[in-house]
């Protein structure tokens, strides 16, 4: 078995037994910094920004449900079940579909889609970066195979940063088969390091703070 | 040295085009890494270096622990651990769940680690087509070719090239915009992603209290590799392991920025098992290969063992002043770089790599910008001395040995020293104009002191030597 053999050889190298403890690990190192949520959602936008992302801030659920209706712009769309999205009306736009709970079907949409529309778990201040995670609300594909990701996020869920989320959220397989962070738009640099946009996921990314 | 590929350095010192791309795109990671550690930018940049120094030494040191941990996590998420001593091994279970499942193509997102066991050789050959997905490696893979650089690995192919390759190998005109060529192989590879029964990666990170396996990127490639197709497998070396979760907050602020300058990448993927049950999509089977192939061997040594904590951002690379000259296709194996200099030798044995340590500066700018320290000079002397000694047991040196006997005994016998002092003023430089080297007698020009020299130049050596000079002073003291 090579399981064992390679254990043995790992614990042979180390002088350890089988079933010893561990010395004790370091501890993990979370800092989370003070900072407000006026200079957290500036900072978000900044960064993404400069990603070449797409930003708006909604003053209510109106404003966002607007927003998103003129980037869709009549194009096949689909929406995840997120509830905040429902909330904001943006589910009952005319080209938008949604509701999907069975995964061919909803990649055989998303395949047709010209944007995908998201909300986020969180969203981190200090690298504009959208945390999703998969659930019954929010599905892999619809951030992933669109051309255009929408995310619309509570202003609420705006973190500091990657130390506030792992303090947040300790062991997130706890929750979820997959969380994925996205920092800006699909992008490669391997032809000549010259930057292009949109390789295999969306290349344009519009974030919509409510 | 032995087995240094003279052949293929020379001929890469002499290609202008390939040496401008190498110093240009290195050179470029070189800035963009520097405007993402500035203190302004992130003030704790040495603190997270060594935090992550530490996770990565008590990972290593209790290696068996956090292996069994993540076994046992990965199995209470619904996925499945294989465990494989070598690259056929991989390979024997990758084709057998092929049989079982009835699968015909893998899609692969870049992984070093199916590269050092040439995975797609392997798969090939037994009618299981697998396509390489990241941008640069597609194009290696079409060009058959392996990785320039650990992060850019096509970075010594123009646009040209890849105009070239693309029209040869896919059909398509010509086309040399890389805006234009990027949509060529995203329609390809579109294709393919939603064909493909099982989706392959590597792991940047293993989290032993999740059971996930982490990978970060840029285009979304390993995105579609595992979300797409109906199984994954991840394959990782056994020294990917970190203890938690929260243990990324740490490694995720220093990967990103010391290969490429970003913050963070565009994509940082967690993923912990198949799909869930209330899960819409993504993989039904969730399988890793933890994958031993030498590692197991590098632990014993408690100083070499630190060559495991390498987390492939490739900073070494872009700044080792010998990489950016000789360029990756130069080195024996698919590391290269300073980091591939000190692990080659150690996983491939000293006759077939060990010329490697001996080819570095030693200017200390590798283990200075490694973000989890790892002592890669340190590491490079030490591999020195000992493959001097294995050396010096098969007496592969008897010519250096007796030169330096012979320079002993020069030293102990003045005469002789000031004699051969002033025969070297003849042909040395500062004598007479032109290069000294020409004034050698033939048979000094040809073997290994026509090659040690060839790269080395003298100081003019001055009018008086040192000891007449001596002489002279006392003479005049005296007087």
């Amino acid at each position: 078995m090579p399981r064992e053999h390679i254990l043995h050889k790992v614990r042979t190298a180390l002088g350890r037994s089988v079933g010893q403890a561990p010395a004790p690990a370091p501890a993990p190192r979370l800092r989370i910094p003070e900072v407000d949520a006026e200079a957290r959602l500036a900072s978000f936008f900044r960064r993404i920004e400069s990603l070449a992302g797409k930003t708006f801030h909604a003053a209510a659920a109106e404003e966002a449900r607007a927003y998103v209706e003129r980037v869709v712009d009549g194009r096949p769309a689909v929406a995840s079940n997120a509830p905040f999205l429902r909330e904001c009306g943006i589910t009952g736009l005319a080209s938008v579909q949604t509701g999907f709970t069975a995964a061919a079907e909803l990649r055989a949409a998303c395949v047709a889609a010209a944007c995908g529309i998201t909300s986020a778990d969180y969203a981190l201040a200090d690298t504009g970066t959208l945390v999703l995670l998969s659930s019954p609300e929010e599905a892999r594909t619809i951030s992933l195979l669109p051309a255009a990701h929408l995310a619309v996020v509570p202003r609420r869920r705006i973190l500091t940063g990657l130390d506030e989320l792992f303090s947040r959220l300790e062991r997130p397989a706890d929750q979820t088969s997959s969380m994925v962070l996205i920092t800006g738009p699909s992008r490669t640099a391997d032809i000549e390091q010259i930057l292009i946009r949109g390789v295999h996921g969306p290349g344009e990314i519009h974030v919509i703070v409510v | 040295m032995t087995g240094t590929p003279l052949t293929h350095i020379q001929a890469t010192l002499e290609d202008p085009r390939l040496q401008a791309a190498i110093y240009k795109a290195s050179g470029r990671l070189m800035d963009h890494r520097r405007h993402a550690i500035d203190p302004e930018e992130l003030p704790d940049f040495q603190e997270l270096r060594t935090q992550a120094n530490l996770l990565k030494r008590h990972t290593i040191e209790n290696l068996d622990h956090y292996l069994e941990m993540f076994q046992a996590q990965v199995e209470a998420h619904g996925g499945q651990v294989l465990w494989a001593s070598d690259g056929q091994q991989v390979a024997d279970f990758v084709l057998e769940l092929a049989r079982r499942k009835q699968a015909r193509l893998i899609v692969k997102s870049k992984s070093m680690t199916t590269e050092e066991i040439d995975l797609r050789d392997r798969l090939e050959p037994q009618g299981l087509e697998t396509v390489e997905t990241d941008l640069g490696e597609y194009i290696l893979q079409l060009a058959g070719e392996r990785p320039y650089h650990i992060v850019a690995p096509a970075l010594h192919k123009t646009r040209e090239d890849v105009g070239e390759i693309f029209s040869r190998r896919l059909g398509v005109p010509l086309e040399n915009e890389p805006e234009k060529q990027t949509k060529i192989a995203r329609a390809v590879l579109r294709e393919k992603f939603l064909a493909a029964d099982i989706g392959m990666s590597g792991a940047n990170f293993l989290v032993a209290d999740s059971g996930a396996v982490v990978l970060v990127e840029n285009e979304g490639n390993a995105r579609m590799s595992t979300t797409a197709p109906r199984i994954l497998v991840a394959v990782a070396g056994i020294e990917k392991l970190i203890p938690r979760a929260q243990d990324l907050a740490v490694f995720l602020k220093l990967l990103g920025r010391s290969a490429t300058g970003q913050a963070l990448t565009v994509y940082t993927s967690f993923l912990s098992g198949p799909r869930r049950e209330t899960e819409i999509d993504g993989p039904e089977e969730f399988y890793v290969i933890l994958l031993d192939n030498g590692r197991s061997k590098l632990l014993a040594d408690p100083e070499k063992r630190q060559s495991l904590f390498c987390i492939r951002c490739g900073a070494c690379l872009s700044h080792c002043p010998v990489y950016r000259k000789i360029g990756g296709h130069s080195y024996p194996w698919v590391y290269s770089g300073p980091i591939g200099a000190v692990i080659t030798p150690q996983f491939q044995g000293i006759q077939a790599a060990g010329w490697l340590p001996f080819a570095s500066s030693l200017c200390g700018a590798c283990g200075e910008v490694c973000p989890v320290k790892i002592e890669l000079p340190q590491l490079l002397l030490e591999l020195r001395a000992e493959i001097q000694k294995a050396r010096a047991r098969h007496s592969e040196n008897r010519w250096e040995k007796l030169a330096f006997r012979a320079w002993a005994w020069v030293m102990r016998h003045p005469r002789i020293y000031e004699m051969l002092g002033m025969m070297a003023g003849a042909v040395l430089p500062g004598a007479s104009p032109g290069d000294w080297r020409e004034r050698l007698p033939r048979w000094a020009a040809r073997g290994p002191l026509g090659a040690w020299i060839s790269q080395r130049d003298l100081p003019p050596l001055p009018e008086r030597s040192f000891r007449r000079v001596w002489r002279e002073r006392l003479r005049a003291g005296k007087s």
